[in-house]
């Protein structure tokens, strides 16, 4: 078990020079000692190469990899102790359940004896004790993966385990009672887990700290209500939650905050300097206003839907100068009267769980 | 019940046609042939399974049997392994990886006639390189003189011109394993020979089976090469069935005994590769039998 940290950048390419060069910005991170991480974000972001670098599989280009403040870049996944799960499950097909469990610990030497006892115990906390003697090849692919996790969680001494997007072939059915096997094993056994994955419902369900990544750059490391409440940087807003953050254009004049032509707060310290921001607002927290209350802009609504537990309403704000203006969503309880597609409504955009930003990036004090 | 179209069966015709042409017929002729003693074409005798019988008994065809079940043994377990280990030792990706398969690959296109006569001039002691550098270097080396260096030599080109093939296979079956396996291989700390063992062999064994099963057939069907190389000399120290078959049925036209050893020829292709392919088949992908604990 380790401590990880990390202050690195990668780029498959020799030379970078520009951002879109780098697989990996560069970025400095710490995974605490038995905790449960996640790394979100699109494909393509650099999160599998940063589990890779974690696991030593992949060496950075730049910066280096610290397992509890010794410096491990240069070693390999064998020498800092590493497990890791891949999507598809790798399990040696010609050997049984049992011997693909105690393959790990026969390659480091280990005595027969404590392998049978190492190989028992992980089997019965997998739920795998019935089928050791069979051969692994023709289980099917959640018990396959519960194998590869199996041959992580055997070394008793595993600095961390990493999971690379390991649901992906499950049943959906299953990958329920795989998670909550994960978070099982990591309350029973306090190891380190970092699990890649694209899914926010996977991470935000798994991990206690969930890093969300995009083009090669992690912009928020957080809890999932820190996630939620509070998205440091737009593409958080917009990745989580289902739909995504509301983002309205909005200015700085004399010292209030003004969407689509309405005064709707007033500007805190921050702003006042600022011209040009953006609000953000979850549709959970758009509400339905009366005409012309504070904080509350006027829309024409283009779609109203019935997602079951609640309505999903969309309308398209105006602009002071008669232009279009931006989308806003809005989910609404349905024990209220649900506006109509075509219906003028006012929707309040303003409260304690709206959030502003400029360059993408959250602004701390923005309301007075 | 369901309503049968017969007008189905039409559909079938073409197939049927094209092998009764191609393969049905002329095997019929065949079992004609090996039933009959023909003197003349006008005056034909039913002999039942004499031709059979005297075949079975003949002591040439017994040696060539022999001679030509150890050289394709023999062929497999040179090609084989030789041939994994090329595929392993040749470079994944870049031009390097391009020019490596189709130097490999080069005597793959070269004509059966043609490989035995390179091989003819090559160990020829006056002239030809492999000949004259064994004579230099004190061997008694003579292809034409001696059975056992006919033997190996026709071994030898048969390695040469096949080899290539087992290699390709193996190659196109190790670019196919994915790059997790390898890397939770070396994360669970496998040694280079446990990541062979473990993953490249039982990964290998789909090619492995059609490289044993092509190159088990070919060699024993061995024709072309040693007739140009050593003519199935000295003796008939490389005569192989196909070569006692043609000189029974086409240089003495004894068409009855050389039907009859043709049907048994086929059999036994037949009866060694189904043997081989279920055994192949079976082995890797049985379970153990249920042992004392767990």
């Amino acid at each position: 078990m380790a401590r990880i940290e990390l202050d690195l950048a990668h780029a498959y390419k020799p030379n970078p020079r520009r951002d879109e060069d780098y697989a990996l910005l560069p970025l400095k991170m710490a995974f605490d000692d038995g905790g449960a991480y996640a790394l979100l974000g699109p494909s393509g972001c650099g999160k599998t190469t940063l589990l890779n670098i974690v696991s030593g599989l992949v060496r950075p280009s730049q910066g280096r990899v610290l397992f509890d403040g010794v410096d491990v870049t240069g070693q390999t996944p064998q020498q800092r102790n590493i497990a890791q799960v891949f999507q598809f499950p790798v399990i040696y097909d010609t050997m049984t359940v049992a011997e693909n469990l105690a393959f790990p610990l026969r390659n480091r030497g280990v005595p027969a004896d404590r392998i049978a006892a190492r190989v028992g115990r992980v089997a019965e906390m997998l739920e795998l004790s019935g089928q050791l003697e069979r051969r692994a090849a023709g289980l099917a692919a959640d018990a396959k993966q519960k194998i590869s996790l199996g041959r992580g969680l055997v070394r008793e001494d595993v600095s961390a385990v990493l999971f690379d997007e390991p649901l992906t072939v499950i049943d959906p059915h299953l990958k329920w009672q795989l998670r909550r096997k994960l978070k099982q094993i990591h309350h029973d056994l306090k190891l380190t887990l970092i699990y890649v994955t694209h899914d926010q419902v996977e991470a935000l369900t798994f991990a206690e700290q969930v890093v969300v990544m995009t083009r090669g750059r992690a912009v928020q490391i957080g809890s999932a209500s820190d996630l939620f409440e509070r998205p440091q940087h737009t593409f958080v807003g917009h990745f989580i939650g289902s739909p995504g953050m509301n983002f309205l254009r909005a200015t700085v004049v004399d010292g209030e905050i003004e969407v689509a032509g309405r005064r709707v707060a007033a500007a805190g310290a921050a702003l006042v300097a600022l011209d040009a921001i953006t609000l953000g607002v979850r549709p959970e927290y758009v509400t339905l206003a009366d005409a012309g209350a504070p904080g509350a802009v006027p829309a024409v609504v283009t779609q109203a839907q019935d997602i079951g537990t609640y309505w999903l309403v969309t309308g398209r704000l105006g602009e002071a100068n008669g232009a279009e203006g931006a989308l806003v969503r809005a989910r609404l309880a349905p024990n209220q009267a649900i506006p109509k597609a075509g219906d003028a409504a006012w929707f309040g955009i303003v409260g304690p769980h709206t959030c502003y930003y400029r360059d993408e990036q959250r602004i701390e004090g923005a309301v007075a | 019940m369901k309503p049968v179209n017969q007008k189905a069966w039409l559909l079938v015709l073409p197939v049927v046609l094209c092998v009764a042409f191609s393969a049905i017929l002329p095997l019929m002729t065949v079992v004609n042939y090996s039933v009959q003693d023909i003197i003349s074409p006008e005056r034909r005798v039913f002999v039942g399974t004499e031709w059979f019988k005297a075949v079975m008994r003949d002591d040439d065809l017994q040696g060539a049997l022999l001679r030509q079940i150890s050289f394709s043994l023999a062929v497999l377990a040179v090609e084989i392994p030789l041939g994994i280990a090329l595929a392993l030792s040749m470079p994944a990706k870049g031009w390097q990886a391009s020019a490596v398969l189709v130097l490999v690959a080069i005597s793959l296109l070269i004509p059966w006639n043609v490989v035995g006569t390179i091989w003819q001039i090559y160990g020829r002691t006056d002239i030809g390189l492999l000949g004259a550098a064994l004579a230099r270097l004190g061997f008694d080396y003579s292809y034409t003189g001696n059975a056992t260096h006919a033997w190996l030599t026709v071994l030898v080109m048969d390695v040469w011109h096949w080899t290539p093939l087992v290699a390709l296979l193996c190659y196109a079956g190790l670019r196919a394993i994915p790059d997790a396996y390898y890397q939770a291989a070396s994360i669970d700390g496998a040694s280079k020979f446990a990541v062979f063992r473990y993953i490249q062999l039982p990964k290998l064994r789909g090619v492995l089976m059609i490289a044993v099963l092509l190159r088990f057939m070919d060699s024993f069907m061995i024709y072309t090469e040693p007739f140009v190389l050593t003519g199935g000399g000295p003796g008939n120290a490389t005569t192989f069935l196909s070569q006692y078959l043609t000189q029974k049925a086409v240089g003495q036209f004894d068409l009855g005994p050389a039907a009859a050893f043709s049907l048994i020829y086929f059999l036994i292709i037949l009866l060694l590769c189904f043997i081989l392919y279920n055994w192949m088949q079976r082995v890797g992908t049985q379970d153990k039998p249920e042992s004392g604990h767990g």
